[in-house]
C-alpha cells in the first residue's frame, strides 16, 4: 500500500521490541468479541489511476458551472480566482500543518491570520474580526449566541430578507437552547416593518444586506431602534464582494457583522467548505466565538503572532466557552487572504463595479421579457424576477436548454407562496454572449 | 585573459563567528512584513477591464468612504505568502506527533480529484437533476463510513467534528423529546478526560454537564457512570479510543446501562483512526459519533481547518438526522431539504448549516477510502497503533507513563512525572523538540494528566523516522535530567522566532493591523 511505509520485517522487529507476539495484542482492551478479524466488505485497495478514473466517472456526471452560462447564487457565486491563489493554499507548509498551537514554528499561518483579520475588519467597517467561522449560516447562529451573552436576553427577531437557510440553523440552534426567535415572513421587496418587532426584550435584530432577494437594505434606523431598546444588530451578508461597492454595515452601526466569504479565493465546492467572516464592536470582543490572533514580541523583542484570548474557548473555558468550534476554515482563511490582497481596494472595487453593471444589464434585458417582472428597486450582483410561471418549471425547463438560471425561491422555502419568484445572480464571469442566450431561452420558455 | 584561481572552495578567516545581518534575515528564513505594510492602495494584482458606463441600482446604498485595504502585484504576493509559508511547519517537513489530531499524510491524489470541475465547480443550488455525480460522492462515502462504523445512518453536513458533536446531541434531544422527556432529562455525562470541545457541545444545546471522574488506569469505570445515572441524565459523551489512548475496556457495560437507564450514548470519534477495520462502534452500543474526516480520512489540516465531521447514527436517532439528506428508494435518490420532504418515519431536527456540508473534503475523504480499501485501511490502524507502541516502548525507561496497565491505542500518552526536580517543563520540553526539528507532540492534554504529553506518529511514519525521533527523544530526556537546564528552558534557539510572550497578547490585545501614527503628529 503507497501510503504505508512499513515493511513486513519492520512490523516483526516492532512487535518484537514492544514484546507482544501480534498486533492484535494491542488491542487486548477491545471486548471480547468485538474485535474484528477479517477486512470489511469494502473494496479492496486501488492504484492511482484507477482512483482518479472512478472519480473522474463521477465528476463528469455534473454540470460544471463553468461550462455553461451560469447564474446561480443565493448564498454562493462563481468568481473567477486567480491561479495564484490555489498554487499558494497547496504548499505543503501551509495545507498540512495544524493549528498553530506552536506559534515558534507556524508565523506564516499566524500572521496570514492576522492579516485576514485586518481585512475582514475593513472590508466590514469593524473593529475587530475573527480567525473565522465554518461558513456564514453557522457564524450567524453563533451570532445570535454572542448577543444573547451580550445583552442577557434571549430573544432574535430575523428579518424576512435573511437567507432562509440561514434562518433554519438559527431557528435549530435556538430551539435547541430554549431561545426563543422571531422570524419576519419572507420580504421579497424590503418592505416588511422590522422597527415594530424590536422592544425591550429583544436581544438583536438580524438583517441580512445584500438580502436573499437581492434587495440593498438600510441598516441605520434598525440599528438605532435596537440601541434604543438595548438591542444590538448583526448585519449578514453573504456575497462579501458586494462590500467593494455598498455601504459597509459598520458604517451603519452594526454590532456584529457576520458574512460568507467565499466569493473571494474559494471554489463553488457544491456548498463547501468556505469560510464564515466574523466582525465586531471591540467591546464585545470577550463574547467572541471563534479563535482570535493577537499581535505580541519574543523573547528577542522581535513582533510576532499568537492566538490569543483563548480563554474564551472550549479548550479552557469547556462548558462555559463562548463557542465550542475548534477547527474552522483555515486553508479557506488563506485563500481568501491571499485573493483580498491580489485584488487590493483597487481591484475589489473594481471587481464590485463589473458585478454590478453586468447584472444591470442583466436586468435590463430580461426586464423586456413577456412575463417577466424585476422586482428589486435596488440591488448588487443579485436581483428577483417574478415570473408568469412556477420558478422551478422554468429553471428546470432552461437546465434542458444547457442554462442554470438561478434559484428558484421556494426551493429555499417551499410553501410560503414564493413559487413565482427567481433569483438571480450576475458577476464578472458571465458574458454579454450568456446574458443574451439567458433573454432567450427565457422568452422561449415564458412563450 | 582567464583567472586560473577561480572561486574559493573554503571558508576563509573568522567562519564560525555568527554576525547580524544588515537586513535582519538569515539566509532562507527572511523577516516579513505584513501586506500593510508593503502594499499600497492603488496596487492591485488583477487586471479587470472598466465597465463601459452604466447606470448604476445602488440606490443611496453606494460605499461612500475608502476600504483602506492595500493591494499587492502578483509576483510580490507570490513572494510574500512563500516566505511565509517557510515560516511554518507541516506534515510534509516532518514526524507532526500531535496528539488527537492524527497528523497523518496528506496524498496529493486527493487534492487534485478534488479539483475536478464536477466537484469543485458545482453550485449547491443549481438544479439537482445536473449534479447527479455529487449525490453519488454522497451515497458511496455515507456507505463506507456506515459500513466502517456498523451505524445504519449518517449525517454528512456537519463542517467539523465540534459541528459533528452538536449534531448527534441535538438528535439525542430529539429523540428525547419525542418521548416527552425533553423537560425532565437536561443532564450530559462528561469524563474529565473529555476535550473541551464534548462539554461546550452539551452546553450549547442547552444541557448541564455532570463530571465522570477519572480513574487511576485512564479509564472510565461503569460503577461511576452508574452512580450518576437518573430519570435526569440524557448522555454520555465518551470518547473511545479515549484522550488519554486507551480503548475503553468497558464501553460495552456504559452503553448498555445508559440504554437501560433510558440514556444515550454519544462517542467522540476523534480517535477513530486507531480502530478503523479492527472494531465497529456500531458493534459497542454507540448511538451517536462523528468521525472527523481530518484525521481520520486524511483530509488537510490546512492550518486549522476546514474539516468535516459526518456523524453516524443508530437506528434510534436515525429519524432525527438533520437536512439536507439524500433518501433512496427502490434504486431512486433524492435529495431532501426540507422537514415537509422528509419521508415517512423521519422527523428531522432542522439544518446544521446553509447546504450540504463540505463536499471538497467528501471527496478526498473518499479517494483515501478508494485508495486504501477495506484491507488498506484495516492496516493503517494496525500501523498506527504499532507505531505508538513503538515509540511507547522506546522511551518508558526515560519517560513516566502514567496509565502502564494498558497498551495503547494509536496514541502514547506520558505525564511529567519524570521532570520532577529537573526545572524543566512539558512546555520547555517540546520547545526544546522544535529545535531538533520537529512539531511538539499534544501537551497538557488531557487535563486529567499533569504535563501530559500525547504523542500520536500515526501510520505514515517509517520505522527509520520512529527510531530517530526515538533516539532524539531519549537524548532530550537525558539532557533534561542532567541538569542542561538552558537547552529547554530557553528553548527554541533555532526556530524563525523565539518564544513568544502570550501574556502580552492577551493583556493588550492588538488584533489588526493599525496604521502607525506619524512620529511627529504623535507629539503634537
Ligand atoms: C478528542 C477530540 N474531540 C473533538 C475534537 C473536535 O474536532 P474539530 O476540531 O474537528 O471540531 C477534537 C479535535 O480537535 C478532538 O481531539
Amino acid at each position: 500500500m503507497r501510503y504505508l511505509p512499513l515493511t513486513e520485517t519492520d512490523r516483526e522487529d516492532m512487535l518484537a521490541r514492544i514484546g507482544v507476539p501480534d498486533v492484535d495484542a494491542l488491542f487486548s482492551d477491545v471486548p471480547n468479541g468485538k474485535l474484528l478479524r477479517e477486512p470489511l466488505d469494502l473494496p479492496r485497495a486501488k492504484g492511482e489511476l484507477e482512483v482518479e478514473r472512478i472519480l473522474g466517472k463521477l465528476s463528469a456526471k455534473n454540470t460544471a458551472a463553468g461550462a455553461v452560462p451560469f447564474f446561480v447564487g443565493a448564498g454562493a457565486y462563481k468568481h473567477h480566482v486567480p491561479a495564484t491563489v490555489d498554487h499558494l493554499i497547496q504548499r505543503s507548509e501551509f495545507l498540512t500543518s495544524y493549528t498553530p498551537y506552536q506559534p515558534e514554528i507556524a508565523q506564516g499561518t499566524l500572521q496570514y491570520l492576522f492579516e485576514f483579520q485586518t481585512q475582514v475588519a475593513a472590508l466590514t467597517g469593524m473593529e475587530v474580526a475573527n480567525a473565522s467561522m465554518y461558513d456564514g449560516s453557522t457564524g450567524t447562529a453563533e451570532a445570535v449566541l454572542m448577543a444573547h451573552r451580550v445583552t442577557r436576553r434571549r430573544k432574535a427577531v430575523l428579518s424576512g430578507g435573511l437567507h432562509p437557510h440561514y434562518t433554519q440553523v438559527v431557528e435549530t440552534l435556538s430551539e435547541m437552547a430554549s431561545d426563543e426567535v422571531v422570524a419576519l415572513k419572507p420580504d421579497v421587496r424590503a418592505t416588511e416593518d422590522i422597527l415594530a418587532a424590536i422592544d425591550d426584550s429583544v436581544s438583536c435584530v438580524v438583517v441580512q444586506s445584500p438580502d436573499v432577494f437581492g434587495n440593498l437594505r438600510d441598516l441605520r434606523p434598525i440599528a438605532d431602534k435596537a440601541h434604543a431598546h438595548g438591542a444590538l444588530l448583526i448585519a449578514v451578508f453573504t456575497e462579501v464582494v458586494s462590500l467593494g461597492a455598498v455601504t459597509p454595515p459598520g458604517a451603519q452601526d452594526a454590532d456584529i457583522v457576520v458574512g460568507e466569504g467565499q466569493s473571494i479565493g474559494n471554489a463553488l465546492n457544491f456548498g463547501g467548505p468556505y469560510v464564515g467572516l466574523f466582525a465586531a464592536k471591540s467591546k464585545y470582543i470577550r463574547q467572541m466565538p471563534g479563535r482570535l490572533c493577537g499581535e505580541t514580541v519574543d523573547a528577542d523583542g522581535r513582533r510576532g503572532f499568537v492566538l490569543t484570548l483563548s480563554t474564551r474557548e472550549q479548550h479552557i473555558r469547556r462548558d462555559k466557552a463562548t463557542s465550542n468550534i475548534c477547527t474552522n476554515s483555515g486553508l479557506c482563511v488563506l485563500a481568501f487572504t491571499i485573493h483580498m490582497t491580489l485584488l487590493g481596494q483597487a481591484g475589489l472595487t473594481r471587481l464590485a463595479e463589473v458585478n454590478h453593471a453586468n447584472a444591470v444589464k442583466l436586468a435590463d434585458a430580461l426586464a423586456g421579457v413577456k412575463g417577466v417582472e424585476v422586482v428589486n428597486e435596488s440591488f448588487f450582483n443579485e436581483f428577483t424576477l417574478k415570473l408568469s410561471k412556477p420558478a422551478a418549471e422554468v429553471v428546470e425547463a432552461m437546465a434542458a436548454k444547457g442554462i442554470l438560471a438561478g434559484v428558484p425561491a421556494s426551493r429555499l422555502k417551499p410553501g410560503a407562496g414564493l413559487d413565482d419568484l427567481l433569483i438571480v445572480a450576475n458577476t464578472e464571469v458571465n458574458t454579454d454572449e450568456d446574458r443574451a442566450a439567458f433573454a432567450r431561452a427565457l422568452t422561449e420558455v415564458l412563450a | 585573459m582567464l583567472n586560473r584561481q577561480g572561486r574559493p572552495s573554503q571558508a576563509g578567516e573568522g567562519a564560525s563567528e555568527r554576525h547580524e545581518t544588515f537586513t535582519g534575515n538569515r539566509a532562507l528564513q527572511q523577516i516579513e512584513p505584513l501586506i500593510f505594510e508593503i502594499g499600497h492602495h492603488e496596487s492591485t494584482g488583477v487586471d479587470i477591464d472598466k465597465p463601459a458606463p452604466f447606470k448604476n441600482r445602488l440606490g443611496k446604498h453606494a460605499r461612500q468612504g475608502e476600504i483602506g485595504l492595500p493591494g499587492l502585484s502578483e509576483p510580490e504576493t507570490m513572494r510574500h505568502y512563500v516566505r511565509l509559508s517557510q515560516k511554518n511547519y507541516g506534515i510534509d517537513t516532518g514526524l507532526f506527533p500531535l496528539g488527537s489530531c492524527t497528523m497523518k499524510h496528506n496524498a496529493r491524489l486527493n487534492e487534485k480529484v478534488a479539483r475536478l470541475p464536477g466537484f469543485s465547480d458545482v453550485h449547491p443550488l443549481q438544479p439537482v437533476s445536473t449534479v447527479p455525480g455529487a449525490l453519488d460522492v454522497m451515497l458511496e462515502l455515507a456507505h463506507y463510513l456506515m459500513t466502517l462504523t456498523g451505524m445504519p445512518a449518517v449525517a454528512l453536513s456537519p463542517k467539523a467534528g465540534a459541528h459533528g458533536e452538536a449534531c448527534g446531541m441535538m438528535a439525542i434531544k430529539a429523540a428525547i423529546a419525542a418521548k416527552g422527556e425533553g423537560a425532565t432529562r437536561n443532564v450530559v455525562l462528561v469524563p474529565e478526560s473529555a476535550h473541551g470541545t464534548n462539554p461546550a457541545t452539551a452546553a450549547l444545546i442547552g444541557f448541564s454537564v455532570k463530571s465522570v471522574p477519572a480513574r487511576d488506569d485512564g479509564t472510565v469505570a461503569v460503577e461511576d457512570v452508574k452512580a450518576l445515572l437518573g430519570p435526569d441524565v440524557a448522555a454520555i459523551m465518551l470518547t473511545n479510543p479515549n484522550t488519554c489512548g486507551i480503548f475503553e475496556p468497558q464501553i460495552v457495560e456504559i452503553a448498555a446501562a445508559m440504554h437501560e437507564a433510558g440514556a444515550y450514548f454519544y462517542c467522540d470519534g476523534a480517535n477513530f483512526n486507531a480502530i478503523v477495520g479492527k472494531a465497529r462502534p456500531g458493534d459497542l452500543g454507540v448511538d451517536a459519533m462523528h468521525i472527523n474526516l481530518h484525521k481520520t480520512f486524511s483530509t488537510p489540516h490546512g492550518g486549522g481547518g476546514p474539516g468535516a465531521g459526518p456523524v453516524v447514527l443508530s437506528e434510534r436517532l436515525a429519524p432525527y438526522a438533520p437536512v439536507p439528506f439524500i433518501h433512496v428508494e427502490g434504486g431512486k435518490s433524492r435529495l431532501v431539504e426540507h422537514k415537509a420532504d422528509a419521508p415517512e418515519g423521519n422527523d428531522p431536527f432542522g439544518r446544521m448549516t446553509a447546504f450540504h456540508g463540505q463536499m471538497g473534503m467528501y471527496v478526498r475523504a473518499l479517494a483515501y477510502m478508494l485508495s486504501h480499501g477495506s484491507d488498506g485501511m484495516k492496516q493503517a490502524s494496525e500501523d498506527a497503533v504499532l507505531n505508538a507502541n513503538y515509540i511507547r516502548a522506546g522511551l518508558a525507561d526515560l519517560m513516566s507513563l502514567p496509565f502502564p496497565d494498558h497498551p495503547s491505542m494509536h496514541e502514547a500518552l506520558f505525564d511529567d512525572e519524570w521532570l520532577k526536580g529537573t526545572g524543566v517543563s512539558t512546555l520547555d520540553f517540546a520547545k526544546a523538540m522544535i529545535d531538533e526539528g520537529y512539531h511538539p507532540m499534544t501537551v497538557y492534554f488531557p487535563l486529567v494528566v499533569h504535563g501530559a504529553m500525547l504523542i500520536e506518529p500515526t501510520e505514515s511514519e517509517s520505522k527509520a523516522s520512529l527510531d530517530l525521533f526515538i533516539a532524539t527523544l531519549r537524548d532530550l530526556a537525558i539532557a533534561a535530567k542532567g541538569n542542561d537546564k538552558s537547552r529547554f528552558t530557553a528553548a527554541p534557539h533555532h526556530a524563525p522566532i523565539r518564544r513568544l510572550d502570550e501574556t502580552r497578547a492577551a493583556r493588550q490585545p492588538v488584533l489588526k493591523w493599525e496604521k502607525p501614527v506619524p512620529v511627529k503628529d504623535a507629539a503634537e
